[in-house]
């Protein structure tokens, strides 16, 4: 009985691959699906992996959503005319026409309440944030609005929308637009957050933010979006999604577990490396992916492995990413524990514009080894 | 239910005695509104509208129906003054607004090329709108308060910011008010009483303005020996588009806020036209919405916007203060910044032609010379001289030392905090353990600045 009242939370329960028609107040649920997608591609057939960037792999994200979805529609500034302030959104004005690739005016506030209001009405948003940083004069729509919004109507109503552009710090843009709000949005319930990293990261979490019938924040990282990574034949595929809530082991090891996100994952890998060439121990380097939910069940096997925890995250310290893991480590691995779990983050203090201090603001690969070193008493 | 939250009765009963208590109380005060019909009237005083008359004839408000605010002009472009009506400034005044023009002109293209050549992250030009941020600076007294967004390079210049200050702004030196902490063109100047753009976008800043002002207006009412002053608000019209600026304009409306916004309505928002950027007609008509004295003028004619500020300045002080909007058009020839090429998106044939048609420099330099004070000769000393010191300014910014290392742990807390002296002392210690891996000569006062 309650299925048949509550249709959305049969889409809720089912997180699932392929997105199911949302209930619109006005549209009928049967729209046909187009499935001419894989004809139309070409390199796919070309066999194993390919190097993507992140951008291009954003870019293949939103075309394929595009391309089979009717409702997805891309709106933000900049994103149409000008291809995107970071070319994420490049050609895909002229491949899917203006009312689709939507140039707003400069009104965060108006433009992610027109998505969450279009996404409450059945459609499938995907609203750009110039970055995140700016998202903060939208807030409202995004924390109040679109999160709460499937529980507060009882179920009846979801809100099938993703918000999506950098986050964190980039390079010289100084104190407010230097800001990584994992934190912010990853304590709110009824959001979904995540945090890729590599090409098939952002792919698959994207398309996977676009499919899910509920408000996805994807929270990009400027400083990644030209980085290339090897991306796999399975990823190069259309159908490629990457499941929300399950983290992804980077590199194996059996003496510290590094439980890490988006750019740090990166660092990560290297100080591991480094560490593993100098002094001949395993870490482990765990890619959280999503951040909520968040994985405790990778992080909490990995940790009764290796006994050592260390969270590295670019945010700031206080209640950050950082500190939850460390929380949840008190909670589900104490008795695992060899010694101490340990954070490294981003400095408290806003962000300096001089690059000096910027670099000395967050956390590198040098720093990353040295608390390895420290944890394992090398 | 009740039985279970007697907070929620208590709550509505104490609500409605509020509300009865608040219009018995200022009842008197206030205009009685929907109360008083009175025989015969042409309308029902609604509170919400209390002058409007009742019709038989239904039909809608177009915006068409209205014509476009027009755009106010004292000299054409031609540099012929059509408006014999006001007062030109005097001979001096106006040379001098005409060079502190041409300085922020080539500031701009030496800036910009240093920006290419790596030497500054950043940089943005005013190429185009140099007689909206000089002509209204000109208007302001020296104790009005003025906030700015970031294209009002014009503004500083006019006010007494020397080439000195904007390089040093520029390349985060020492002598840098803000200590190298904000990205390049946030200049800010508390002696010059301008709040520099310390923005997180290019809106916050208006309701911002709004509040200075009543905060202005609410310390003359203390103590009215206090000159009465205005704060000046820049933006432009993408900016508009913010929620933030729709709510300073309802807020200054309705707290009677003594402030001028002036929107430098340039025609881009990066690569959004205005045509995308809002429907009806431009900025102005806005500010009447909001019950705010509006005026539109032509940006290309510094006379003009002078004019124009000066009126609004004696009109936001009437009456204990109100509100003015001032809507200055012009034409954004430089890009929007230098992470942009608006080619991408707007023709370069359409910038020439711009640049080629009107802009204000030029068309003060047709006045001047029409008017015998100005010629090719005085163009070019002027030119040259301003160049060099511009130069003279950016080498020696280039060369001055970067702010205290002591600076890195300052102006978070008034008084560094136990911890911040325990690091501090702990970097001293370590730059004095290896000399030679740390060359500290480049910062004001070296290692001495941490031991303070």
């Amino acid at each position: 009985m309650s299925r048949l009242l509550r249709p959305a939370s049969r889409l809720l329960s089912s997180c699932a691959a392929r997105p199911v028609a949302a209930r619109s107040s006005f549209q009928s649920n049967t729209l046909p699906r187009i499935a001419s997608i894989a004809a139309r591609r070409s390199y796919a057939s070309e066999g194993g992996p390919k190097e993507y960037t992140v951008r291009e792999a954003l870019n293949e994200a939103l075309a394929e959503e595009l391309e089979s979805n009717p409702k997805v529609f891309v709106l933000g500034e900049e994103v149409a005319q000008y291809n995107g302030a970071y070319k994420v959104t490049k050609g895909l004005l002229d491949r899917f026409g203006e009312d689709r690739i939507i140039d707003t005016p400069i009104t965060e506030s108006g433009f992610c309440g027109l998505a969450v209001g279009a996404a409450l009405a059945g459609l499938t948003p995907v609203c750009e944030f110039m970055t995140f940083n700016f998202a903060m004069q939208a807030i409202d729509q995004i924390v109040n609005s679109a999160a709460k919004t499937h529980y507060m109507s009882g179920g009846i109503q979801p809100c099938n929308i993703t918000f999506r552009g950098p986050n964190g710090f980039a390079a010289g843009v100084a104190a407010q637009h230097s800001q990584d709000y994992s934190a912010w949005y990853g304590s709110i319930p009824g959001l979904k957050v995540v945090t890729p990293w590599s090409a098939e990261d952002a792919k698959g979490l994207l398309k996977a933010a676009i499919r899910d019938p509920n408000p996805v924040c994807v929270l990009e990282n400027e400083l990644l979006y030209g980085q290339s990574f090897p991306m796999s034949e399975a990823a190069q595929k259309d159908d490629f999604v990457i499941p929300f809530g399950k983290a992804k082991i980077e590199r194996s090891g059996k003496d510290l577990t590094i439980v890490t996100l988006s750019r740090c994952v990166g660092q990560s890998l290297i100080a591991a490396e480094n560490i593993s060439k100098k002094y001949g121990v395993e870490c482990e380097v765990i890619n959280l992916r999503s951040i909520k939910p968040l994985d405790v069940e990778t992080i909490a096997k990995s940790v009764k492995k290796t006994h050592r925890l260390l969270a590295v995250e670019s945010g700031f310290p206080a209640f950050g990413v950082g500190s939850e893991i460390l929380a949840l480590g008190m909670e589900y691995m104490f008795d695992y524990l060899d010694a101490p779990a340990q954070r490294i983050t981003g400095a408290e203090v806003p962000t300096p514009y001089a690059q000096g201090l910027e670099n000395l603001s967050f956390p590198n690969e040098p720093m990353i080894e040295a608390y390895i070193a420290k944890m394992l008493r090398l | 239910m009740n039985f279970l939250r007697p907070g929620a009765r208590f709550l509505r009963v104490q609500l409605v005695t509020t509300t009865r208590c608040s219009v018995l109380q200022t009842g008197s005060r206030r205009r009685a509104s929907s109360l008083s019909q009175k025989p015969g009237a042409a309308g029902v005083r609604f509170p919400g509208a209390v002058d409007s008359k009742f019709t038989n004839s239904l039909s809608f408000e177009h915006p068409a129906t209205y014509p476009a605010i027009p755009t106010y002009q004292a000299m054409g472009p031609d540099g012929d003054i059509i408006d014999s009506s006001f007062e030109i400034a005097s001979e001096e005044i106006v040379l001098k607004m005409y060079e502190n023009m041409v300085a922020v002109s080539i500031m701009d293209l030496i800036m910009f090329d240093a920006q290419r050549q790596g030497r500054l992250s950043f940089y943005m030009t005013s190429q185009g709108e140099e007689g909206t941020c000089v002509g209204s600076a000109s208007a302001l007294q020296k104790d009005d308060v003025i906030f700015s967004q970031y294209r009002e390079a014009g503004v500083f210049m006019q006010r007494g910011y020397t080439f000195t200050d904007f390089m040093s702004q520029l390349f985060a030196n020492n002598l840098d008010a803000g200590r190298g902490r904000n990205m390049p063109v946030h200049y800010g100047s508390a002696a010059l009483k301008i709040v520099g753009p310390f923005l997180p976008l290019p809106s916050t800043q208006i309701p911002q303005a709004a509040g200075a002002a009543y905060a202005l207006k609410m310390q003359r009412l203390t103590n009215p020996n206090i000159p009465a002053r205005v704060v000046a608000c820049y933006f432009g019209e993408g900016a508009a588009s913010e929620g933030d600026f729709h709510a300073a304009l309802n807020i200054a409306a309705t707290r009677s806020c003594p402030v001028i916004f002036i929107c430098r309505n340039n025609g881009y928002a990066i690569s959004t036209p205005t045509l995308e950027q809002y429907r009806g007609d431009g900025i102005a008509s806005r500010g009447t919405g909001y019950g705010i004295d509006t005026i539109r003028v032509d940006g290309n004619d510094i006379f003009a916007v002078r004019e124009v500020t000066k009126r609004a300045r004696e009109l936001a002080l009437k009456d204990g203060g109100r509100p003015v909007l001032i809507e200055a058009m012009s034409y954004r020839i430089s890009h929007h910044s230098t992470s942009d090429d608006s080619f991408a998106y707007r023709a370069r044939v359409e910038v020439e032609d711009w640049k080629r048609r009107d802009n204000p420099i030029t068309r003060l330099r047709k006045y001047l010379e029409k008017k015998g004070i100005w010629n090719e000769e005085k163009e070019k000393e002027a030119r040259g001289r301003i160049r060099k010191e511009c130069l003279k300014a950016f080498a020696e910014a280039e060369k001055e030392k970067k702010p205290p290392l002591r600076s890195m742990f300052e102006d978070m807390y008034e008084e560094l905090t136990p911890d911040l002296k325990a690091q501090m002392t702990e970097l001293r210690d370590i730059i004095k353990k290896y000399p030679d891996e740390y060359d500290v000569s480049e910062f004001e006062g070296g290692i001495d600045s941490l031991s303070r």
